[in-house]
């Protein structure tokens, strides 16, 4: 019992304390572009309404979604087919290490250009940024999947699809795990840019809107619901992570156990 | 998995030749596809027109410019990250109870994405290298301190008993428990830092418009110059295969000294 | 049921080519126990893997049941001497059993049904919901072999299944062999270095030599059916035979060098 309170009071210690410490300095804060914590709660429910939550937030969210969605998709199914030949990852390896390396926001303009400014184009930027890391990732995975259980497939004679799905899927699922993570980062930063340089509605739109219309007590809001939901994702991814990699996270204590 | 890694470079000729056909293929892609109307040339210049761009663009003391900018704006993010997150990473490593305080607060910070930052950034300092430096020191020191913090928790809790009873002094017992297990930790921090530290340079010169490579691929889109827009991405892409390759050089380097991990197998 | 015909396995690589196989001939019949011992590095695994059509022969000819090897051949299964490395850490042990079945196109309650047979068979029956990694080395091997039971196959190899467990373990595990082997009446091909444990288990032993390796003897074991760790071991026609196979191994290394 007092252990579980000493837990509670170690996790929460820090951040009352900078919070208050927050609050406390910027409660006589006169500086217009730095207002008063207590203002920026204060106008936190009134901007973030019921009306931009579903018109704003809601299909910035989505997006990302259905982009983070899509590189899943593309990423794993082009690391699958390239890690499980040599010839085929030697051939597309320095290609794709170019590709990966271009920083993805560089890549905006060229989406606006081909795509217009609409939710394809904001997706195909979501979709561009996060597909290289879970590509190169899975690829990873694929190559280390081990050999004896690659044999025990063959000699059981295990057919295609199920051999993809129980074995080169979830060999590689660690890697792939870890490039999605790095992929949901890059997701969020592309979410909010792609909508900061050409939108009309959407979470960085808004928020550069209040920045551009002076309305600093509302744009700190925005600043701060950003960070709360880059907060709930990966809060959400790490459990999603802990669903799919018990088997991995169970053997890895094990090993550590018996070493 | 590793092993195949470290094989003899008599096994590299092929690999190296097949890459070069895949490049080469890319490129001849790239030039075929818009020239026979597959992908609208508007939009897709071909391989060659952006390669003559590049060279154009070469020439200009506009863009060496520009290439300077970006360059000191990402080494200097870079330097700040990684000093910080050594530093704040081994102080907070060393001290259990620190580090079980902060563990919350770490967690809480480090998702916050740093580009939410950029409309207040925009208001406090304005457009200059200040606010882009900031969005990428935020966002790469957390690669840093997270894999510091991994290192320092991997130190041998043998050697670590073993420098308390020798009664070693704090300074020495970084220097020779602590930082050899770090090390390689490090350079994995620094590899993804690095990365991480261009993506927001360039986002800023991007969209808060401090001067770089990505505030003129700005410019050469607003102006509709798409060969020269291409041509600069495809710079800030070979930047970042620049900063792969060394760093990863210098993470393999830190990695074949540390025993710890040469020993490793998986049996 | 197996029939292995002047098999030669010739690895080529790096410049230099390495005969691992010389000239394999023998056969086993159905419902027999067969060990293969040799001295370490004879190529045994090399055989084994020829065997379950895992690797193409250079020359010669495999046949089970009457039909030639040319990939992982119908009714043939293989247990590793990896057992760690040959159980899919992601699935439980009853999840790794049936899952050769399910690629067979077995229903799920028929899959369940030979999954729950086969894991009491060894012993397992208690362990079906666990991770493999959670089990000891030897349990890790049960599962193992309750996963080719399950296969039902006609032919069962075992590629040296007990080098990595202990002494005690290992006992265990070879009358758990034993005692498969008469209730399932499978064809059984058991590859080792370990004399004892060959002489030990088998109906008749195959010596190899050292690479390149050739049969230097087929020898029956003119034991009784019933063995056991204790008599069978202190018997004098066992130490007779331990010692044959013995100088028959030390004389096929000498041979060589």
């Amino acid at each position: 019992m007092t252990s579980a309170l000493r837990r509670a009071a170690v996790f929460f210690a820090l951040p009352i304390t900078l919070l208050a410490i927050w609050w406390f300095a910027s409660a006589g804060s006169t500086d217009f572009l730095m207002p008063p914590l207590a203002k920026i709660l204060e106008v936190f429910p009134e901007t973030w309404s019921r009306h931009r939550l579903t018109h704003d937030v809601a299909p910035s969210l989505i997006r990302l979604a259905v982009g983070f969605a899509g590189a899943l998709l593309i990423g794993i199914g082009a690391g699958v087919v390239i890690g499980s030949s040599r010839v085929v990852r030697l051939f597309a390896e320095p290609v794709l290490e170019f590709l990966r390396a271009i920083p993805p926001p560089a890549l905006v303009p060229i989406f606006i250009l081909v795509a217009g400014i609409d939710n394809v184009m904001k997706v195909l930027v979501i979709i561009s940024g996060c597909v290289w890391p879970i590509v190169l990732n899975t690829v990873e995975g694929v190559r280390g999947a081990d050999p004896v259980l690659a044999e025990t497939c063959r000699s059981y004679r295990i057919g295609e699809m199920l051999r993809l799905r129980m074995f080169v899927l979830r060999s590689a699922s660690p890697q792939i795990v870890t490039g999605a993570r790095q992929a949901l980062s890059i997701g969020i930063i592309l979410m909010v840019i792609s909508e900061m340089k050409a939108a009309s509605e959407g979470l960085g739109f808004t928020i550069r809107e209040f920045q551009t219309g002076y309305q600093f007590p509302q744009m700190w809001s925005g600043v701060l619901l950003l960070g709360l939901i880059g907060v709930v994702l990966s809060l959400l991814f790490r459990v999603a992570e802990n669903r799919v990699l018990v088997w991995y996270h169970g053997q890895r204590a094990a090993a550590r156990v018996s070493r | 998995m590793t092993r195949s890694r470290h094989l003899p470079s008599g096994a590299g000729c092929p690999a190296a030749l097949l890459g070069l056909g895949g490049l080469a293929t890319f490129a001849l892609l790239l030039e075929v596809l818009p020239r026979a109307g597959v992908l609208p040339a508007d939009y897709f210049p071909p391989a060659s027109r952006i390669a003559l761009a590049l060279l154009d663009e070469f020439g200009q003391p506009a863009f060496r410019e520009a290439l300077g900018d970006t360059l000191l704006t990402w080494v200097t993010s870079l330097a700040i990250a990684v000093g910080a997150g050594i530093a704040v990473g081994v102080a907070i490593g060393s001290t259990p109870l620190v580090r079980d305080l902060t563990a919350s607060t770490i967690e809480f910070l480090r998702p916050i994405p740093s580009v939410a930052l950029i409309p207040g950034l925009i208001v406090l300092l304005g457009t200059g290298m200040e606010s882009t430096l900031v969005i990428a020191v935020y966002a790469s020191f957390w690669q840093v301190l997270v894999q510091v913090l991994y290192g320092v928790a991997d130190v041998d809790p043998v050697a670590r008993e073993t420098a308390h009873s020798y009664r070693l002094k704090a300074r020495h017992r970084i220097r020779y428990v602590v930082w050899p297990t770090t090390l390689p930790y490090v350079m994995t921090g620094i590899r993804l830092a690095a990365a991480v530290a261009l993506i927001l340079t360039i986002t800023g010169e991007l969209v808060i418009g401090t001067p770089g490579l990505g505030k003129k691929i700005d410019v050469a889109y607003s102006s509709g110059d798409v060969p020269s827009m291409y041509a600069l991405i495809a710079v800030t892409g070979l930047i970042g295969v620049l900063a792969n390759v060394v760093t990863r050089r210098a993470e393999r380097w830190a990695l074949v000294w540390h025993p710890s991990v040469r020993g490793e197998s998986p049996a | 049921m197996l029939e292995i015909r002047a098999l030669r396995k010739v690895y080529e690589g790096h410049g230099r080519q390495v005969e691992a196989l010389h000239n394999i001939t023998f056969s086993v019949r159905a419902g027999e126990f067969v060990c293969v011992v040799g001295p370490s590095g004879c190529g045994k695994t090399t055989l084994l893997r020829c065997l379950g059509g895992l690797l193409p022969p250079t020359s010669g000819e495999v046949t089970v049941a009457g039909a030639p090897v040319a990939g992982p051949p119908d009714g043939l299964a293989i247990v590793f001497q990896e057992y760690g490395r040959s159980l899919f850490p992601w699935l439980r042990v009853a999840e790794n059993v049936a899952l050769p079945l399910k690629s067979k196109g077995l229903g799920k309650a028929q899959r369940a049904a030979i999954v729950g047979e086969s894991l009491a068979a060894v012993g397992l029956a208690d362990a079906a919901g666990a991770y493999p990694w959670q089990l000891s080395g030897g349990m890790q091997q049960r599962v193992a072999i309750a996963r080719a039971l399950a296969f039902q196959p006609r032919v069962l190899l075992l590629d040296e299944p007990f080098a990595a467990v202990d002494a005690q373990t290992r006992a265990d595990l070879e009358d758990l062999v034993r005692s498969v082997w008469q209730r399932f009446g499978v064809t059984l091909l058991f590859v080792t270095h370990d004399i004892d444990e060959s002489v030990y288990l088998a109906e008749r032993v195959i010596i190899l030599s050292s690479s390149p390796t050739v049969v230097v003897e087929d020898l029956a074991i003119d034991l009784p059916a019933a063995r056991d760790q204790l008599t069978t071991r202190a018997d004098p026609r066992f130490i007779e035979l331990r010692g044959h196979v013995y100088a028959q191994v030390q004389k096929a290394k000498r041979s060589h060098e």
